[in-house]
């Protein structure tokens, strides 16, 4: 975009790009991210042996495949200035809803759509209360949060473990990429599911409706837009995100349980937020959410790798990550009116 | 308030629909469970439902109280879970590794080692809301996923027991009544009195409504806001001294675990808005109240305890749709109101905030 007009010149003003005349200020994070997720993964690539190897990459994938699922719906909510911290509880009903509706033999086809239905309504009803009742979605969905673990338990209270053919198939089936790099299906509908979104958010009404609801709401009813279509609209696309999160969850763990995903909500938020998304609304890009959430990957690879470090570690970390994104985006939003 | 009758005045005051929560929840367990309301004189205790419902509900007030003021200010405190946490670690693990581990002395080092330690962490979150400016959600967001980090790095993952009696008087002991409870009583009283009787309470509201114009007018919103989120570190920090001492142990991982959110429903159960600006200590003791009763219920009603949060939320969102404005209105034009009362244009705006009659005035003229 910008080599475009540098030749005219014959010296390209790197100090110019650099200062943000070319690049947007918004589109700062995420190539910070980026260049982190490459350093990071640098660092692992330089102390450990068999960091590069293209397995390591494909788990990242692979075990991370329904936060980026949930990063991509919250994406979503976050770019209309709300948040959805029901995700990782409709995570673990769907597992749960899942698991047990198998047990009771219903067929796989038929789970996965009731599945789907459920994430979508839960969304749905906590869109329309946000929406109509002016309630911050921060308690909404708190209460959606309590709603959704409660009913994992009226379902059940042990763990159902899911021993449907169909399921264990599409579980472990592996797709080769090379000769010995494999990842599973649930990476390919991660993967197709940031396409989808990609396109929704950054080439559709309804997403363009999205960031500039997250601009100003009453800049945007003024103008004319379908404001409640898109807000509640953004809380059915983080139901349904969070319900194919579910069922990627359900191939992962090959359970239904009602204390998985506990936290899950705070990984993606971090996600988005380390992605560039803006808490406040307005700026974010579904791309940057992936980066996050593959960040956060890296991190638990490195720690797993090192042997040594506990797991407490990978807290730590996220939380100082956080930290610096916070501060960078807060520098760079003031130098950018 | 406008109106002078009672019952109106009852009718549109806030606290209405948390105290019929309450009642009727209340009521409800009298009726399944005739004991329930009994209370017993015991060894120079009291004991019965009642008592146990306030002691269990004391960590979530204290944490309420810290977080209404946050919440006043337009601010919200996510990591006050985090910090209950790491205060259990470090009184427990000071405490054990004193030269004599059961004495009061290690007792009192710990905790005040403790609290210090909350202090810092909530000049932390202080400084990146106010210093910072950066928005508060976020910013405690960082404590709230390091935190138990860090309380894990401090007990070394493990669940530190300990075996001193002076450490168990704060969360198990008894002095007529739980201390515990008279602790979080002595608090809610010391809060009430510093903010309603002077003009602190006021001044936190003006922040809350609009930190700029209170700057302008004056204020020091900076130090305000700063403060606020050390006392709510702080009120974290007893409350986390509380659980640990009631189990005479530090589990970094589930000690307080989603209390933030108990105390954020405590907050606005009670009629606090989250857009900031008004507060009530009143209400956020009932709504804590609430929470309490409502989970000793599903208990001392035989239903699975598991199920609790499915009535959490049910109350949460039956609360909040009863509170808000757009529900009230809709509610309220259904009941026929008695005619011919003069009405000035001001009034009705005026009217939600009665509360404090001038916080009214302050917005007034904040917004202008």
């Amino acid at each position: 975009m910008t080599t475009s007009a540098t030749p005219v010149k014959g010296k390209a003003p790197l100090g110019a790009i650099l200062r943000g005349r070319s690049v947007p200020g918004r589109v700062v994070p995420v190539i910070a991210t980026f260049v982190l997720f490459v350093l990071l993964f640098g660092v692992g690539a330089a102390r450990y042996e068999g960091f590069t190897s293209g397995q390591v990459v494909a788990n990242l994938f692979i075990d991370n495949a329904f936060l980026i699922v949930i990063a991509v719906g919250m994406t979503f909510v976050i770019v209309t200035g709300g948040i959805d911290l029901s995700v990782g509880a409709v995570v673990a009903l769907s597992t749960m809803v899942a698991a047990a509706s198998l047990r009771a033999g219903l067929p796989a086809p038929l789970v996965v759509l009731l599945v789907l239905l459920m994430g979508s309504t839960l969304g749905l009803l906590m869109g329309l209360v946000i929406h109509y009742f002016e309630i911050q979605p921060f308690i909404v969905t708190l209460a959606g949060m309590f709603l959704a673990r409660g009913l994992c338990f009226v379902v059940g209270v042990e763990s159902i473990s899911i021993k449907d053919p169909t399921f264990r198939s599409f579980a472990t089936a592996a797709i080769p990429l090379s000769q010995n790099v494999s990842i599973t299906w649930s990476v390919v509908i991660a993967l197709a599911l940031v396409a989808v979104a990609v396109w929704v958010l950054h080439r559709t009404r309804f997403g363009r409706t999205a960031y500039a609801v997250g601009g100003s709401e009453s800049s945007a009813t003024l103008m004319g837009l379908p404001v409640a279509k898109v807000k509640i609209g953004v809380y059915v696309i983080s139901g349904l995100c969070s319900a194919i999160a579910g069922l990627l969850f359900s191939l992962y763990m090959l359970s239904g349980y009602g204390l998985h995903a506990v936290g899950m909500e705070l990984d993606a938020i971090a996600s988005v937020v380390i992605g560039g998304t803006l808490l406040s609304g307005g700026v974010g890009y579904v791309l940057g959410s992936l980066l996050g959430v593959l960040v956060l990957g890296v991190i638990q690879t490195l720690i797993s790798f090192q042997g040594t470090l506990s797991s407490w570690w990978t807290k730590i970390a996220i939380g100082t990550l956080l930290l610096l994104f916070i501060v960078m985006q807060r520098v760079f939003m003031r130098r950018q009116p | 308030m406008t109106s002078t009758r009672p019952l109106d005045r009852f009718r549109s005051s806030p606290l209405l629909w948390p105290l019929v929560a309450l009642v009727v929840l209340l009521a409800a367990n009298a009726v399944v469970r005739p004991s329930f309301l009994a209370l017993r004189f015991q060894d120079g205790h009291l004991y019965g439902s009642l008592v146990d419902i306030l002691k269990n509900g004391a960590p979530t007030l204290l944490i309420a109280l810290g977080m209404c003021l946050v919440i006043a200010t337009r601010g919200i405190d996510l990591s006050v879970g985090a910090v209950v946490a790491i205060a259990g670690a470090v009184a427990c693990s000071s405490i054990v590794g004193a030269g004599d581990p059961t004495s009061a002395k290690a007792a009192f080092v710990g905790m005040g080692l403790a609290l210090a330690l909350c202090a810092v962490l909530g000049l932390w979150n202080g400084f990146l809301v106010a210093a910072l400016r950066i928005q508060p959600i976020i910013a405690t967001l960082v404590l709230m996923t390091a935190g138990r980090g860090i309380a894990m790095l401090i007990t070394d993952g493990q669940i530190i027991t300990v075996r001193n009696p002076t450490f168990r008087t704060v969360g198990a002991g008894f002095l007529l009544l739980p201390v515990s409870i008279l602790i979080a009583v002595a608090v809610f009283v010391l809060v009430a009195i510093v903010t309603r009787k002077t003009a602190l309470g006021l001044l936190i509201e003006s922040v809350g409504i609009n930190p700029e114009a209170s700057r302008l007018a004056g204020l020091r919103s900076r130090t305000i806001r700063w403060t606020v989120y050390v006392f709510a570190a702080i009120c974290a920090g007893i409350a986390g001294l509380m659980i640990s001492s009631n189990v005479s142990a530090a589990d970094a991982n589930n000690a307080g675990l989603w209390i933030e959110m108990d105390a954020i429903l405590a907050v606005v159960i009670g009629g606090t808005s989250l857009a900031g600006g008004r507060y009530s200590l009143a209400g956020t003791l009932l709504g804590a109240l609430i929470i309490q009763t409502l989970t000793t219920t599903v208990y001392s009603m035989g239903i699975a305890p598991e199920i609790t949060l499915v009535f959490k939320a049910v109350v949460v969102i039956a609360v909040c749709l009863l509170q808000a404005p757009k529900v009230r209105a809709v509610l309220l034009r259904r009941t026929p109101r008695r005619p011919a009362r003069p009405v000035s244009d001001a009034e009705p705006a005026a009217a939600q905030h009665a509360q404090t009659p001038t916080a009214s005035m302050v917005e007034k003229v904040a917004q202008s």
